[in-house]
């Protein structure tokens, strides 16, 4: 390992990744081939977990590697990079996978209410990061760029608020162009 | 449904993804090909595939492509989250399905189209898709969306431009001024990402980079990430161009330190911490403000605090003390890792007084840190012992128990590794480690660790005043280990009966019963230790046991293998072989400066071939030097010209049993040139007579090339030093700089170059003696020659010690290059082979007078008596 100074680059996230209670993961994204099998990813998680789970120490060097974590009721929230890594950029990048999991979640942060949203989950880490490159790190821009559908109404009364709010925005966007010609 | 699916729940502990079958998964995705397309079931279903891809489960190409060409169905539904999960699903499915590029219109037009929710995400999963050959066809596009007003669509572009830069830099370098145009966008992360893609094109142009961090490190940035890149790309620059705190990017990143984000401030001090040529005045600003986060509520940001600060403690202790305090506080913090961090940095600022108390802070709680953290503590009392060596024996007790708890290899490797040098470097602690680690190998499940252990108390086991007491534990290794341990202790043990007469009898009592042993190596190694013990021959001993081959692997396994080749009737002779340079002392050297980085650091511990051996092979690819017999040894390039002028040349001496080849490494830095029929012509001393030069056809602007100039050494055994004059002859050809077009006609030129020398340390390859004393005798004092100098322009031992070394070009042994402080006399040791394999010894004891500088007594035995002549006359 040299000097310490990493070479000027985008991509300075490893993986991030989500586990439950057991260190079981549901959800990991690996960037670079630090880990190149499912087999090794996996045992890292739970080498991870284990040491990580009792200490709420927000920050560890672990296989080389740091990590830095929060965790809540039955959810553990990782972001791993470079040990010379700027230690604060994952921490931000790890706030903003947290908050945007907790509004897309209605600050309901456990595993059960995340399963259900699985897929907004999903699509919140892909607004996060791209490949290795932190694409946004502002919570509410990521919540944004998602626009989930609301889950918890019934499937019946859904489609009528999705057409509502679809009327809404086309409602809006016809007052914004009114706005915009009479700037003209 | 919802009823139904809460009960299933509850059986699989919660989770509805538990019981995934991916053949049924798939089976359902058919589901997609049905119209009218029901949007939340087939979200469902692509969120159940997904999350299979997530954990891992492999998906064939078939399947795959099947799934993804159902996928493709999708792109009717307009509903925007089942949009959104089918791009996810398009760059999961892209590296295993085939004829992915069939969804490339699709993902065009939601690329272009008004939906910004779908131009972003559409464009990165475009880029998941895209090969070399389609880039061209949607350049057009992406230059457009990396200037468009809509942040995720510029940033979606930017980011995926420096992902396709991996399939073709020359395209995306075409896209640098839309790149120059993002940059000042108004959004945090559009800049950022430009400024990223930026860089990257230009970072091979060092003007560009340099007209870069200049414009932007005025023009203030928005983004706090930007920054941190602009820091990161300032300090390459400075560290390329090795220029210290005067340069303009240094003030850069100084002014950074104020900035009110604490991430761009901790990178600044990071930066700036890791820089080469700082002193303790560049340092003190960034000290400053790591001091203020340590008592920040935040771990995180204490963490990077401690660290760094750990980091000036290796090379300015000095300058972190003014921080003592706050470290003082922070080893009780709750986070252990930032209290090992304080407290390895506490030991390297600290004096004598605090090791105690700290040493007993950290064993509180030693069990509850990561292996990373216990090896940093490791390294941190690596230093203390070579700091406070009288403190020895609280840290041998304490790296003891830390021996004795549980832990990794590395970790245990580390803590092996520690005793073993505080071994070496003090004598005083030389037996308390030596008990140390027999109790560990009495329970140790690491052969490498065993086996090292082993060679060690072999080595160094005989040496001391009570050795009997470390047989026991070597045989006890011979009854209860694998066949690699065993082997290696019955070494050792050889090495005991080897080395102390009263021993032996017991010795050859032991090995004789290790004959017995079912393996075949651990049988060899005995037999044939006890018939060399039973000869009892000090010689025999010290060549067979105490001091083994000295041979490099790679070159013995190739001289056996040409000798297998050719059968003949003359015997394997083993002086032909080239010696093992040395590879360990160099590798020590390397790891113990890595100490300060907790990262792995993964040593590669096979046996590499060495440079001789490469040269070997390179100079036996020359026809003409095809047959001079084995190298001998490879001298270090030497420079003949400065570095700046038009022809640069490079001479590296290969010495042969009766010759002398010269490699020159020329390089022409003259693009309006190309020379032919390069080489050096020397002329020089008596004696030397040069054989043959063999040219280099041509020389092309900045494409090295290399000529050999072969001389004969003299017959005269002792007349081995001489100096030439060299001269650079060749052809000029004028040609166009640009195309590299060459003019048909040339003329003869020539360029002085500076004199090559050699000396007697060309003529000898260094060898490490594990057991000095026991060779000495074994090559007795036949051929040995003895003489007093007054090295009268030395002023201390470590100055003579240096440059005797450097003139015999022969290897300290017993360490005996470290002068111990405060000692008016000392006595070195060397050993080598002087070329033509003649052993050679020399033993140089060294005094200090209070007038005339240092006095040496200088005395050679070697095998051969004109060797001992050239060695005692070569301080003269």
């Amino acid at each position: 390992m040299d000097g310490g100074i990493l070479e000027p680059s985008l991509y300075c996230i490893k993986a991030l990744a989500i586990l439950d209670n057991d260190g079981n993961r549901l959800m990991a994204k690996y960037y670079d081939e630090t880990f190149p099998t499912a087999k090794e990813q996996k045992v890292f998680e739970k080498n991870l977990f284990n040491k990580t789970h009792r200490a709420n120490a927000e920050i560890i060097m672990f296989e080389g590697l740091t990590c830095v974590y929060k965790s809540n009721v039955d959810l553990f929230f990782y972001v791993i990079g470079s040990t010379q890594e700027n230690e604060l950029i994952l921490a931000s990048v790890l706030n903003a996978l947290y908050d945007a999991v907790s509004q897309i979640l209605r600050k309901n942060v456990e595993k059960r209410a995340l399963l259900e949203n699985l897929d907004a989950v999903f699509l919140a880490v892909d607004e996060i990061c791209d490949g290795g490159i932190v694409l946004e790190a502002d919570s509410t821009a990521i919540v944004h760029k998602v626009a989930i559908r609301n889950d918890d109404i019934p499937l019946g009364e859904q489609t009528v608020a999705q057409q509502l709010s679809r009327k809404l925005e086309v409602f809006q966007s016809a007052k914004e162009q009114l706005k915009w010609s009479l700037l003209k | 449904m919802m009823l139904k699916r809460d009960k299933k729940e509850e059986e699989d502990g919660g989770n509805p993804f538990n019981n995934l079958e991916k053949s049924s998964v798939l089976q359902e995705a058919r589901i997609f090909n049905e119209t009218p397309i029901n949007p939340r079931r087939c979200g469902h279903i692509l969120t159940k595939i997904l999350y299979l891809i997530n954990q891992g489960e492999t998906i064939g190409a078939t399947e795959a492509t099947e799934a993804f060409f159902a996928m493709t169905k999708l792109f009717q539904s307009k509903d925007t989250t089942l949009r959104r999960l089918v791009y996810l699903g398009i760059k999961e499915m892209s590296k295993i399905a085939n004829d992915v590029i069939i969804v490339t219109s699709s993902l065009m037009k939601d690329m272009t189209g008004k939906e910004d929710q779908f131009r972003g995400p559409s464009i990165r999963a475009l880029c998941s898709i895209t090969d070399h050959m389609m880039l061209q066809s949607i350049e057009r596009y992406m230059k457009q969306a990396i200037v468009d007003k809509v942040s995720a669509v510029s940033s979606a572009a930017l980011v995926s431009s420096l992902h396709l830069s991996h399939v073709s830099q020359e395209v995306t370098k075409r896209w640098v001024n839309e790149a120059q145009e993002a940059v000042n966008s108004d959004n945090m992360m559009v800049q950022y990402h430009a400024l990223g893609l930026l860089y990257h094109i230009r970072k091979k142009d060092k003007l560009a980079v340099n007209k870069l961090v200049s414009k932007f490190s005025k023009h203030s940035l928005r983004s706090p990430y930007a920054y941190c890149l602009l820091i990161r790309i300032a300090s390459k620059l400075i560290e390329e161009e090795d220029a210290g705190s005067e340069s303009p990017m240094f003030d850069f990143i100084e002014n950074c330190l104020r900035h009110k984000n604490e991430m761009v401030i901790y990178e600044a001090a990071h930066a700036i911490v890791n820089m080469k040529n700082t002193t303790a005045k560049d340092l003190a600003p960034a000290v400053s403000v790591l001091q203020l986060f340590c008592g920040s509520p935040k771990p995180t940001l204490r963490f990077a605090a401690v660290r760094t600060l750990n980091k000036v403690a290796m090379k300015h202790p000095a300058a972190v003390t003014a921080c003592n305090l706050d470290l003082e506080s922070l080893i009780t913090d709750v986070n252990r890792s930032i209290a090992t961090l304080a407290i390895t940095t506490l030991l390297k600022t600290g004096n004598e007084s605090s090791v105690d108390r700290l040493m007993k802070q950290i064993s509180s709680f030693m069990s509850e840190i990561s292996d990373e953290f216990k090896i940093v503590v490791v390294h941190a009392i690596r230093s203390l012992c070579a700091k406070f060596p009288r403190k020895h024996n609280v840290l041998m007790t304490f790296l003891s128990s830390m021996l004795r708890d549980e832990g990794g290899f590395d970790y245990k490797r580390a803590i092996v590794d520690c005793i073993i040098t505080v071994i070496e470097e003090n004598p005083e602690a030389k037996e308390a480690g030596l008990a140390h680690l027999c109790e560990f190998i009495e329970d140790c499940e690491h052969t490498v660790l065993a086996t090292r252990i082993l060679h060690l108390l072999g080595r160094e086991g005989p040496r001391t005043p009570s050795p009997s007491k470390y047989i026991r534990f070597i045989y006890n290794r011979v009854i209860l280990e694998n066949a690699a341990v065993r082997a290696a202790a019955v070494s050792a043990i050889a090495k005991f009966g080897a080395h102390c007469d009263e021993l032996l009898p017991s010795c050859v009592v032991l090995l004789e019963r290790c004959q017995l042993d079912t393996d075949d190596e651990v049988r060899d190694r005995a037999t044939f230790y006890v018939s060399i013990l039973k000869q009892q021959q000090k010689s025999l001993n010290s060549a067979y046991i105490l001091n083994g081959l000295q041979v490099s692997v790679v070159g013995l396994e190739r001289a056996v293998h040409n000798y297998t080749l050719e059968p003949s009737e003359t015997p394997f002779d083993l002086k032909s072989v080239p010696l093992a340079t040395q590879t360990m002392t160099e590798q020590k050297t390397v790891t113990s400066r890595d100490t300060g980085d907790m990262g792995m650091t993964k040593t590669v511990d096979k046996p590499v071939a060495s440079r001789v051996d490469v040269y070997a092979e390179q100079l036996s690819a020359v026809p003409e030097l095809a047959n001079l017999g084995p190298l001998f040894r490879s001298s270090q390039p030497v420079e003949l010209t400065e570095s700046e002028t038009e022809y640069v040349v490079q001479c590296i001496k290969h010495t042969f049993s009766h010759y002398l080849v010269f490699q020159f490494d020329c390089t022409n830095t003259l693009n309006d040139q190309l020379l032919e029929n390069v080489s050096v012509h020397m002329d020089g001393s008596d004696g030397f007579e040069v054989m043959k030069y063999i040219n280099c056809s041509n020389l092309p602007y900045d494409k090295p090339g290399t000529t050999y100039t072969l001389v004969r050494l003299p017959e005269e055994p002792t007349s081995v030093t001489g100096t030439f004059t060299c001269t650079l002859k060749f052809i000029v050809k004028d040609c166009d700089p640009n195309t590299g077009e060459p003019d048909d006609e040339g003329y003869e030129d020539e360029y002085v170059l500076e004199d090559v020398e050699v000396n007697v340390a060309d003529h000898v390859q260094k060898v490490i003696k594990a057991n000095f004393g026991a060779s000495w005798e074994e090559v007795g004092p036949e051929n040995e020659l003895e003489d007093t100098y007054a090295l009268s322009s030395m002023s201390t031992l470590e100055e003579a010690v240096k440059n005797i070394i450097q003139y015999l070009g022969m290897q300290p042994c017993e360490r005996s290059d470290k002068v111990p402080e405060g000692k008016s006399s000392h006595t070195l040791y060397l050993a080598g082979v002087f070329r033509g394999g003649h052993d050679a010894l020399v033993r140089a004891k060294l005094a200090l007078t209070d007038d005339s500088g240092v006095t040496m007594q200088l005395t050679v035995r070697s095998t051969d008596p004109n060797v001992s002549e050239v060695l005692a006359t070569a301080i003269a």
